[in-house]
């Protein structure tokens, strides 16, 4: 239709006038579109060139160096010894115990939603789920604080950290879920039923198996959103030099170094490397949920 | 009643446990600076935390938030209007059009961190080369990558809404005469308006909270700034900055700044899913 209009040469000139109006609006969608994108490209690009020197073997066996090893090597035109050994241990960790906290919780009230869809109470719960997801993160940092550091842990420590990442998991995961469930037909559901089963089994193996590939999707992208957190990590796990396992303790995470090299100009050149592995794990979680969800239609 | 009802319900008192929680904890820690300095504390725009003399008011700081946000949602609504348009409209369904639109979502992935450091070492001697600001750091610098940082969300709706609009309308439209610009103003944006509008709501729902990035950009000075160009802080970045040096009075006075962006976050979160209520029916 568009391409017909176009190609006539048009004598009346109020029609060529609508139609350069329409070119030239086609020609900004497209302009402002191309400049849209292009951050990401050169995010992506300056990542790259920037990172990939620093990436070995040691960049993940080795911890992070101190300020004066690194000091030394970029005086000698070295390329800066050690790694984020306990960035990757410390991320790995508390979002392993976030998880744990989160996601048992966060399938149960997203099942609950699902089976309440229209009841009153329900709907206050989802309110409240949308509030909790609009929380900023610097926010549950602070609530993180109170709580644990403040309250539990009497210090910064791996658990401060987790609880922050697991707030801003749960509404994630809640949704998801919700989501995921509403899209089961409801006949499945009712042949259980009807063959008497009893209501934990219809949810455990009805439910949850044939949205499995929902429900990990939401979660992976819960993880996918956490993983890169800095802000509520300053103020809950603050960060450490040691790989730690121990929940009490102060423990470092890939962000959290990031924000330490950037900080320490001898260590500066470390930014690209670490910004650059933490960008791809984001991306590589993105995309095995999008194959996910891929499979499942 | 049924046991696994039971668990069920109990899982969902935890959410509203959480934030009643955090509505507690915000609260009480906020009081002491409220007791200190009252309403004040909201309109006042000092801050100087040196002992024996402290005050503390959080007027740059909403200020700083307000303004960066603004900049970000207009620089924003350009690009992500028109990139909903791209994929959405002219290239819909088409090979080029998904792959802008996981370009996009790729956006939505990157660590906030990143952006900061990006905008630092890529952006910010943009800004001084313009000759726009000395050092770089200005509420304009952080209101830009800002920018960046809600477009994916404020696309992804957009998108969403312009191709729930109907295709007989448009068509409609196109066999009336009508070139393509202005179905697109006289059938689409009247039709996904107030939708168009609720994903720009939310998208500047997300600028108010953003962290790392805005404080890294910024320039960190607590006073109300006097132009777009100049330093300043937003009410996250000054939680991130001064977090850990406070106590007493001064970790109050931050708690209570992190009450107020829970309580404005929470309003403008609320008016956007309000207009989806109204009009989804």
């Amino acid at each position: 239709m568009k391409k017909l209009a176009s190609n006539h040469k048009h004598t009346n000139p109020l029609l060529r006038k609508r139609l350069s109006k329409d070119r030239v609006f086609a020609g900004g969608v497209i302009l402002f579109s191309a400049i849209t994108i292009s951050p990401i490209v050169l995010i992506i690009y300056k990542l790259i060139s920037k990172g990939y020197k620093q990436i070995n073997f040691d960049f993940f066996s080795k911890k992070a160096p101190d300020t004066y090893e690194a000091m030394v090597a970029v005086n000698s035109g070295e390329v800066i010894p050690g790694g984020i050994l306990n960035g990757i241990t410390g991320t790995l960790y508390m979002v392993f115990i976030a998880s744990v906290m989160a996601i048992p919780v966060g399938l149960l009230i997203g099942i609950f939603l699902y089976e309440q869809k229209t009841k009153r109470y329900a709907g206050i719960v989802r309110d409240i789920v949308d509030i909790l997801q609009g929380v900023p993160s610097i926010v549950l940092g602070l609530i993180a604080y109170f709580w644990v550091v403040k309250n539990i842990t009497n210090g910064f420590s791996a658990l401060a950290g987790s609880t922050a990442l697991a707030i801003m998991m749960l509404p994630l995961i809640i949704r998801s879920t919700e989501e995921t469930l509403k899209m089961i037909p409801d006949t499945v559901k009712e042949a259980g039923f009807a063959l008497g089963v009893p209501y934990h089994k219809i949810i455990l193996r009805v439910l949850i198996p044939s949205g499995f590939s929902g429900l990990a999707t939401g979660i992976l992208l819960a993880i996918s959103r956490v993983i890169g957190e800095t802000a509520p990590l300053m103020l809950t796990a603050l960060g450490s030099m040691e790989v730690n396992f121990d929940m009490t303790k102060p423990t470092s995470a890939v962000p959290l170094l990031i924000w330490d090299f950037y900080n320490d100009p001898n260590m500066v050149d470390l930014i690209w490397s670490s910004s650059l592995f933490l960008m791809m794990i984001v991306l590589l979680l993105n995309l095995v949920s999008k194959q996910l969800i891929a499979k499942r239609s | 009643m049924n046991p696994t009802k039971i668990v069920l319900f109990l899982a969902s008192l935890v959410v509203i446990l959480i934030t009643a929680g955090m509505v507690y904890s915000l609260t009480s820690g906020a009081i002491p600076v409220f007791r200190e300095f009252g309403l004040g504390f909201i309109t006042s725009a000092e801050w100087d935390p040196t002992e024996g003399r402290e005050v503390y008011g959080a007027l740059p700081f909403i200020a700083g938030t307000l303004l960066t946000s603004l900049i970000a949602i207009v620089l924003c609504f350009p690009l992500a209007f028109s990139t909903s348009l791209f994929i959405g409209e002219y290239y819909r369904d088409t090979k080029i059009a998904s792959i802008a639109g996981t370009m996009v979502d790729m956006l939505a992935g990157i660590p906030s961190i990143v952006y900061g450091l990006w905008g630092f070492y890529v952006l910010r001697p943009l800004i001084v080369s313009f000759g726009w600001s000395a050092q770089g750091f200005s509420i304009f610098t952080a209101g830009v990558i800002l920018a960046i940082m809600i477009i994916p969300y404020a696309t992804s709706i957009t998108t969403e809404i312009i191709k729930m609009v109907s295709n007989d309308l448009k068509e409609a439209a196109y066999s009336l005469g009508a070139t393509r610009r202005e179905v697109i103003f006289n059938v689409i944006i009247p039709n996904a308006r107030s939708g168009i509008f609720t994903s720009f709501v939310l998208a500047f729902g997300r600028a108010l909270g953003e962290t790392m990035a805005v404080t890294m950009l910024i320039g960190n000075s607590n006073v109300i700034p006097k132009g777009i160009f100049q330093s300043g802080n937003t009410m996250a970045s000054v939680i991130a900055n001064q977090f850990g040096e406070a106590d007493g009075l001064k970790l109050s006075a931050l708690v209570a700044i992190g009450l107020l962006l829970f309580v404005i976050t929470g309003i403008i979160n609320g008016i956007g899913k309000l207009i989806i209520k109204k009009y989804s029916v």
